[in-house]
């Protein structure tokens, strides 16, 4: 998928003016924040989990290499095949590779956000495929020719109504106005598609080392009908998705659900272990797994490891007033809100991301509901660090800060800075108001500044007091 | 020539700093047990069992004996007013389900209407059902079909998912190509997060609980 | 109230840039309070910034320059209090953050950080005094916003309420989201000002739903944002920093409010 990230500013004023997408947003911020919090505080164990959770990620992390390597070797046990890709091209020439092997014509795809990450849908179609999306929300993207806005509700910027259009177009008359009869509508189309498909294609929550299982974790049943039913089945997953034991992802499912949906857990959990067996009735006659890097060996080095712990639950977005502000498609990319905007400069490059880490008050709801603890502040304030360092900060807020800085160590020099802006302002104010100052519109285009009383306080403290 | 496999762990490895594990080192990730927190609960394990799968849109009859189980799916199937016929798994072959039926012991195909599969575990936990795909329990059967009845039996219930799993492993055939938890009929809420049932899996799922 | 010494703690009051300029009210109001509670109040008066702005903005060398200053200026008292959760996260938080990989300051940083308090804060779980607010009467309908930086990262929740609680007359209405931010942001709300418009109008919304007469908080960052806000749509809230309203200092006008009567 194409970056326009450097749009950000452009695209979020937009997405402000937008009647209907503000209407969905709407809709979902109150549902996903109130369902979250009931769920953790129905669990008296939840912060514990947190907790373990955290402290788990990181030992798988600081052990990558070997998990990586025996999930390799399990998956091969049980006749599957594991493809390594450094990044988005390999992996897109890996898995087209694979489906142009067994002559695929169609392919279904359950909802997997590394195969948005690498571009994947377009590769196929261009070389012929017919792709389908299957969770309803990608499929309602899908007809609508956008990227997803959100990484567990791809769809959660349409309204039905839009719904309802998207789906007259695409599957003729009568328009269903009903959620009931477009749920309906979307079944039975895709019925027919997994049936006929050659391909399946999942992404994979969890990597099992001990078992070569994959894991996937739905509401709506559309991957396993994806992976059970094509003749062969592709998993794709980023490197940092392994976990040592099938036990291990019970503590991950148990915050997973809670986090993402506000759910005690979703309806389905799967674990696949490689391709159909002997005896077996169904399932895929062949069974792959992408590993995809893009990026993230990369990210171990140094401070933005915890970001590997991601797992790509949405609660941040949920929780973010920004992202509930704009939605997902401002940020640019495949990856919105508060962990879009720590991985999208990580993957995509330092250029043309900078609104990204940028555009946050670091006001910290989404690291006090990541169940994981990223602390995805420090991390948006670490990436402003290295755009400051790299001089990827425009050069006017450079010099304010030289400026600033040059000032505030000097007492006298910062207190005289003072002693004249409470006096302008004073001057510039009208009954105790301020309604429109030109160095500071950013501020007075929307609100008033309040006039400062004309002294300030250190000087009314040293007549008060004298000095001490 | 590096094949990406070793570029990537070697970049993995630049990235924690060391180069690869030794033996004893491997050993000891391999030996690791694990031990995070499984949450706590006093209820019974049935009641409990029922009552989650339940709150999420289940239904569940209960019988006491294996041999009553055809009887009460034929129930449900009538009182739905189904097709007189089933994909049934051939784990359960041996029941007498009813002579009108037309029985398939087959993968379900997108015709199927009913399927009913043997459980191999519920998990009281979260009320969620384990189910493993295999010669005598086609998966399809979990997720084509509009009504989905599973057997389970009473005995069968364990209390975290990490005990189910010590179920599983104790079987001889060992762990299965494909494990389903299911934990009610398939959902959505992908328009305006209005939850609806039946999205592509099971519109319905119905447990025959034996004993208890 | 805690026992009553001779000579009590010393605190140094760490005065916040925006209080300097545009509220010193609060900053008196911060003097009475901690006086009360026994507390032998100093105000150095070199002091400037905590350094905030450059840490936020990524020029770390910046604020480890303030950083440096703010503990060599402080050091010398029992503890440091201001009337901002943001700026004393920042020197509770941050500071030691800063001065990871120096060990000639991480002392010193870590030091300060650990006698760094909020004030309200301060005053009720540090100096226990719950009744600070005792003989005061304020008769208002309050809601009150739970300014990020004090909610997260100091577990500023209960505190300002409870001392609320003695106040006479005042009545507290919870708005919703109380603890969704505001949109100011430091710098964000110049940089990025129609979103942080957009949320400060979420707040807005809430606190007229909440039928209050009156918004309350710890950081005046907020405080003028929102109060900005109303005034500029001409909403009859009035707004002050809690420490006024429990000092009985908040008889005049509110924070951004007309000084003239007539609005
Ligand atoms: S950063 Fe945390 S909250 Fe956000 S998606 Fe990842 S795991 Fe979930």
């Amino acid at each position: 998928m194409e970056m326009r990230s450097a749009e950000f500013k452009e695209r979020a004023v937009f997405a402000i003016h937008d009647a209907s997408l503000q209407q969905a947003l709407g809709k979902a911020r109150g549902g996903f924040v109130g369902k979250r919090a009931q769920q953790a505080a129905e669990l008296p164990e939840f912060e514990q989990l947190r907790e373990e959770a955290k402290n788990l990620k990181n030992e798988i992390l600081t052990n990558l290499d070997h998990y990586l390597e025996r999930y390799e070797a399990a998956v091969t046990a049980a006749g599957g095949q594991v493809h390594w890709a450094r990044d988005a091209a390999e992996a897109r020439e890996i898995i087209l590779g694979i489906c142009k092997h067994v002559e695929a014509k169609s392919v279904t795809k359950g909802k997997s956000m590394v195969s948005e990450e690498i571009g994947l849908n377009e590769a196929l179609i261009e070389n012929g495929m017919e792709v389908v999306e299957t969770d309803l929300g990608e499929y309602i993207i899908q007809l609508a020719h956008e990227p997803p806005s959100h990484i567990i509700a791809p769809a959660v910027h349409k309204t039905k109504d839009q719904v309802s259009d998207l789906f007259l177009a695409a599957h003729g008359g009568p328009r269903k106005t009903e959620v009931a009869d477009l749920v309906n509508e979307a079944r039975q189309v895709l019925r027919d598609k997994y049936f006929r498909a050659d391909v399946g294609i999942t992404g994979g929550n969890y990597l099992v080392a001990e078992t070569g299982s994959s894991v996937i974790v739905t509401n709506e049943g559309n991957g396993d009908l994806t992976q059970t039913l094509a003749r062969v089945h592709i998993v794709t997953a980023g490197i940092e998705r392994v976990v040592p034991t099938l036990d291990d992802v019970s503590l991950f499912l148990r915050l997973l659900a809670r986090s993402a949906t506000g759910q005690e857990t979703e309806t389905y959990t799967t674990y696949s272990t490689g391709p159909r067996r002997t005896g077996d009735l169904d399932g895929p006659q062949e069974y792959h797994v992408v590993l995809v890097d893009n990026g993230r060996s990369r990210m171990l080095a140094g401070r933005f490891r915890d970001m590997l712990r991601c797992i790509r639950c949405g609660a941040c977005m949920n929780h973010c007033p920004v992202y509930g502000s704009i939605g997902g498609h401002a940020y640019g990319w495949v990856y919105p809100g508060p962990m879009g905007s720590v991985l999208t400069p990580l993957i995509k490059g330092m250029d043309n991301t900078y609104d990204l880490p940028n555009a946050c008050t670091l006001n910290g709801r989404c690291a006090s509901v990541c169940p994981v603890k990223i602390p995805l502040p420090d991390l948006l304030r670490e990436l402003r660090h290295l755009q400051h360092r790299q001089e990827l900060s425009p050069p006017m807020q450079r010099r304010a800060l030289s400026l600033w800085r040059f000032v505030a160590t000097r007492p006298k020099l910062y207190h005289a800075g003072e002693w004249v802006a409470t006096r302008l302002l004073k001057l510039l104010s009208s009954n105790g108001r301020i309604r429109n100052l030109m160095l500071a519109s950013g501020w007075t285009d929307a609100r008033d500044l309040p006039a400062p009383p004309g002294r300030t306080f250190l000087e009314q403290w040293q007549d008060q007091r004298g000095k001490p | 020539m590096t094949t990406a496999r070793d570029a990537i762990l070697r970049s993995v490895r630049i990235g924690l700093k060391r180069g690869a594990l030794d033996d004893n080192q491997r050993a000891v990730l391999d030996a690791r047990v694990p031990r995070h927190t499984r949450p706590a609960f006093d209820e019974d394990l049935v009641e409990r069992f029922i009552r989650k799968f339940e709150s999420r849109a289940g239904t569940v009859v209960r019988v006491s004996s294996r041999d009553e189980v055809p009887a009460a799916v034929e129930a449900y199937r009538a009182g739905l007013k189904l097709p007189a016929r089933a994909a049934i798994g051939a784990a359960l072959k041996d029941l007498a389900w009813p002579s009108a039926w037309s029985v398939s012991h087959g993968p379900a195909t997108v015709d199927e209407t009913m399927a009913v599969t043997a459980a191999v575990a519920g998990v009281a936990e979260t009320g969620s059902l384990m189910l493993c795909g295999g010669p005598d329990s086609p998966t399809t059967h979990n997720f084509v079909p509009d009504d989905h009845v599973v057997v389970l039996d009473a005995g069968q219930i364990v209390r975290h998912f990490e005990d189910a799993w010590t179920v599983l492993r104790a079987r001889p055939q060992g762990l299965p190509r494909a494990t389903n938890f299911v934990s009610g009929p398939s959902r959505t809420a992908d328009v305006e997060q209005t939850i609806q049932l039946g999205a592509h899996g099971p519109r319905r799922v119905h447990i025959v609980l034996i004993g208890g | 109230m805690a026992e009553t010494h001779t000579k009590g703690p010393r605190v140094g009051l760490f005065v916040t840039c925006l209080m300097n300029v545009f509220r010193p009210n609060v900053g008196f109001a911060a003097v009475k309070l901690l006086e009360q509670a026994g507390c032998a109040v100093e105000i150095p008066p070199d002091q400037t910034c905590c350094g905030q702005p450059g840490y936020n903005n990524g020029d770390y060398d910046a604020a480890r320059a303030l950083a440096r200053k703010v503990i060599t200026t402080f050091e010398r008292y029992d503890y440091i209090v201001g009337p901002s959760g943001s700026c004393m996260a920042t020197i509770r938080h941050d500071y030691p953050a800063l001065f990871e990989n120096d060990p000639d300051w991480l002392g010193r940083a870590q030091a300060l950080a650990d006698k760094s308090f909020e004030l309200l804060s301060f005053l009720h779980d540090e100096l226990g005094a719950t009744d600070a607010a005792a003989g005061v009467s304020h008769t208002a309908t309050v809601t009150y916003h739970d300014s990020c930086s004090g909610l997260r990262g100091l577990g500023i929740k209960g505190q300002p309420r409870a001392l609320l609680a003695g106040v006479a007359g005042l009545k507290l209405n919870e708005m919703e989201d109380s603890e969704v931010c505001c949109g100011f942001g430091g710098t964000f709300c110049v940089k990025y000002p129609e979103i942080s418009e957009k949320m400060v109008d979420d707040k807005v919304r809430n606190i007229l739903a909440s039928g209050a007469d009156t918004l309350l908080g710890g950081d005046l960052g907020c405080l003028m944002n929102i109060a900005g806000r109303l005034s500029r749509i001409n909403a009859p809230v009035k707004v002050y920093h809690t420490a006024e309203v429990l000092a009985g200092m908040a008889d005049g006008p509110g924070i951004a409010a007309a000084t003239k009567e007539s609005n």
